[in-house]
């Protein structure tokens, strides 16, 4: 029975790795069979982004996480393939993303605060606002400037969306702080523009006495107050009936963006397309010619048994890498580098057996008896020492994990694979192709098939 | 058969030959430089391809100019530059590249662009040591446990982990002389290569302990130390054969693996050895001092026995 398992394994498994696998496309069970590689073998941007409060300070995971998700918002804006955004620990965002061309476009893109405008609405009148702060509106900052035509447009039939002119924005901000409350409880945020704002914002408004003057974050009206006298000292206040929650929000949408948490980059890491590739096949080649020195040392050593730890090896390398595909893991350079280590695990554990195969059969046992004996007896070792490599495999992960470190957790999640697996093909698959063998010869006449000197 | 046993104070000496001159490097030059993984900074890796790789006192003075502070200039490879330093701009990156390219008459890939900041470097340390801390815990609980059928089972769990940290202070003396002569820094690779040689530490004493185990319910008569060197004796054979495939593959690594994880492997080899040799030298061996509560005599003469 357990030749035709092994045998099914070992079909299934080279079905997985095979380089065009067509993936599962069945109903529900619709998804592409991938190596998924890590930023340092594709190349591409990791940012680590952190909170920018004081220590001890509380953060809700509610609002990590709705930092999280317009973040990813942001990022997918980017057209990256397979972005990874996730919160590690209690106040970092992780960002990685693989193959990105042009990492300071990018790492400004998700710093990236909310566009603040201070829009003309003098063409506006006060009738109108209520329909124009339901919905998103046009304004000419960021849009290419435009020969003005008058004539040519007003022929068009439908009428082009309004475009209104933009004052000052957010650049022009230097600081914005909640304020109040006010006789009627209300509360407001007070701004401070820099220099250059100010004198923008002293010209505007002593020439637009009574006129709104909407303050738009993101294209979307939150205040329209109208301008009572010119205000020159560079400064102002955005009133309305905020609460106090409402308006500390804003104060930090201002000098911030659109987050919850205001967040700075603790750490960005770029590796370029060259580099990656550079490695991903160096530590191939290194994987490769690191197995075949092993399974030329087990067969000049062990000869029978080191030819069928040998194949054992290689069905092991097979499982854990359609594993690796199937999860699927994220290979980074280290997590290969795990996986070259549990080669060596493996290869321990049939170490193991057939120290313990020769040593009962100079004992003067035969075949069966000792290849048995040889499993019962390596399999304590085997168990606890490989029990003690995964947890310690368990503690490098959950370090890895509260800090965000994908390196260290690829590491252990690799080599915790590894020793799973090779813990089952050392008992299971090399048992079994040991028996396989072994019940096809005669008797143990051939100690040299073992490197066995019998004396009698 | 061969007495390993019998010679542990000449083995426990090996040791400290390594790690004392180790130790003591530490304690005159510091501690070896950490990376701007711990430290906070800015690492830039380039590529020259076609054109003229500038030499790094050049650099280090074209990066001062454009404003960028504590720069320090490495070669790797054939056709690389590695510049370390304080936080940097991004405008003062431009000005750096542009003049980096003026110098070479050439176009500069950059290969690697790492910012770190100073919080978490500190963090990562920390916990990094409670990872530790919580390894050791978690070891020394499970030996225990998986010899509980052994008398003094405890003595298996401390034993292992003397052992484990001989290989971590190696590890670290090592790092102290690579530090010192080739200015490699502690990163974060370093550190998930020294918890892997915990690890494999752990892994490679167990399967020793597992023979005392095994043994001691088989020959009850034999005296403690012999019985503690026949074990060591029998899984010998073990013990070298699979610290030869490890190194194989390592070596592998070592050799084709490129230059990314070269520091890494060094390391792990390096553990990886010591943790063999702890295995068959120190933590068996420490438990035959324990048997005999040897430290009783320890002081009482003023010639250590050989």
């Amino acid at each position: 029975m357990r030749p035709f398992l092994i045998l099914l394994l070992v079909v299934i498994g080279l079905w997985v790795v095979w380089p065009d696998n067509p993936g599962f496309h069945l109903g529900p069970f619709d998804r592409s069979i991938e190596v998924v590689r890590g930023l340092d073998l594709q190349g591409g941007l990791r940012v680590l982004l952190e909170a920018d409060l004081p220590e001890g300070e509380e953060i809700a995971p509610e609002q990590m996480q709705s930092a999280r998700d317009i973040i990813e918002n942001r990022v997918n804006a980017l057209g990256v393939t397979e972005p990874v955004v996730q919160v590690a620990g209690a106040r970092r965002i992780l960002v990685e993303l693989p193959g990105i061309q042009d990492p300071e476009q990018a790492v400004s893109t998700i710093r990236e605060t909310a566009l603040l405008e201070f829009v003309d609405f003098s063409q506006v009148s006060p009738l109108e606002l209520p329909a124009l702060m339901a919905a998103p509106i046009l304004t000419d900052y960021g849009l290419p400037v435009e020969a003005e035509e008058p004539a040519a447009t007003e022929a068009l039939a439908t009428p082009a969306p309004r475009v209104y002119p933009t004052v000052l924005t957010g650049a022009d901000l230097e600081s914005a702080q909640a304020v109040g409350p006010d006789q009627l409880g209300n509360y407001g945020v007070s701004i401070k523009f820099t220099e250059a704002g100010a004198a923008l914002f002293a010209n505007y408004t002593s020439a637009h006495v009574g006129d709104i003057l909407a303050i738009v974050l993101d294209k979307r009206i939150i205040s329209s107050p109208s301008i009572s006298e010119p205000i020159t000292e560079g400064e102002g206040q955005i009133t309305g009936t905020f609460t106090i929650e409402e308006a500390n929000q804003l104060a930090v949408q201002l000098r911030y963006g659109a987050l919850p948490v205001p967040l700075k980059i603790a750490e960005s890491k770029a590796v370029g397309p060259t580099l990656g590739e550079d490695s991903l096949q160096k530590s191939l080649r290194a994987g490769i010619i690191g197995l075949v020195m092993v399974i030329a040392f087990m067969i000049l050593y062990y000869r029978l048994p080191g030819v069928i730890a040998s194949a054992a090896l290689l069905i092991y390398a097979l499982l854990t890498f359609s594993l690796f595909k199937l999860i699927p893991i994220t290979l980074t350079l280290p997590g290969v580098a795990g996986f070259i280590l549990s080669l060596g695990m493996a290869v321990d554990a049939n170490v193991l057996i057939f120290e313990r195969l020769r040593e009962e059969m100079r004992e003067g046992r035969n075949l069966r008896q000792a290849t048995d004996l040889g499993f019962n007896r390596a399999w304590p070792s085997i168990r606890d020492s490989n029990l003690s490599t995964l947890i310690t495999c368990f503690i490098l992960f959950w370090f890895g994990s509260t800090f965000g470190a994908s390196i260290v957790q690829g590491f252990a999640l690799t080599l915790g694979i590894g020793v799973l697996v090779s813990m089952f093909t050392a008992i299971v698959v090399t048992r079994t192709l040991l028996h396989l063998v072994l019940d096809r010869i005669v008797s143990a006449e051939h100690p040299a098939f073992f490197g066995v000197q019998v004396s009698r | 058969m061969i007495d390993i046993v019998g010679r542990r104070y000449l083995y426990f000496a090996i040791s400290a030959l390594i790690i004392l001159p180790g130790l003591l490097a530490l304690a005159i030059w510091g501690p070896p430089a950490a990376a701007i993984d711990f430290t906070g900074g800015n690492l830039l890796e380039l590529r020259f391809d076609s054109a003229r790789r500038p030499a790094p006192a050049s650099v280090v003075t074209l990066a001062e100019e454009a404003g960028i502070r504590e720069p320090l200039v490495q070669t790797a490879g054939e056709s690389d530059l590695v510049i370390r330093s304080k936080p940097i701009e991004a405008d003062q990156k431009a000005r750096l590249l542009a003049s980096l390219e003026a110098e070479a008459g050439g176009p500069v890939t950059i290969l690697r662009d790492e910012h770190v900041g100073p919080s978490i470097g500190a963090e990562v340390a920390q916990r990094a040591v409670g990872a530790v801390a919580l390894a050791v815990l978690g070891i020394l609980g499970f030996i225990t446990y998986a010899f509980r059928g052994v008398p003094h089972a405890v003595r298996y769990g401390v034993a292992a982990i003397l052992a484990m940290l001989h290989d971590v202070l190696v590890v670290i003396s090592v790092q102290v002389l690579l530090g010192r002569f080739l200015s490699w820094e502690i990163d974060a690779l370093f550190l998930t290569a020294l918890m892997t040689v915990i690890g494999f530490s752990v892994h490679d004493t167990i399967v020793v302990f597992d023979r005392i185990r095994e043994n001691q319910r088989v020959h009850r008569r034999l005296r403690y130390d012999t019985l503690v060197n026949h074990s060591i004796v029998q899984t010998l054979g073990r013990s070298i054969n699979t610290q030869l495939t490890v190194m194989l593959t390592l070596l592998a690594l070592l050799l084709f693996g490129g230059s990314t994880t070269q520091h890494f492997v060094t390391i792990l080899l390096i553990g990886v050895l010591s943790g063999t040799y702890s295995s068959i030298f120190n933590a068996a061996p420490i438990l035959v001092v324990w048997e005999n509560r040897e430290w009783r005599t320890w002081f009482r003469r003023k010639r250590a026995p050989a």
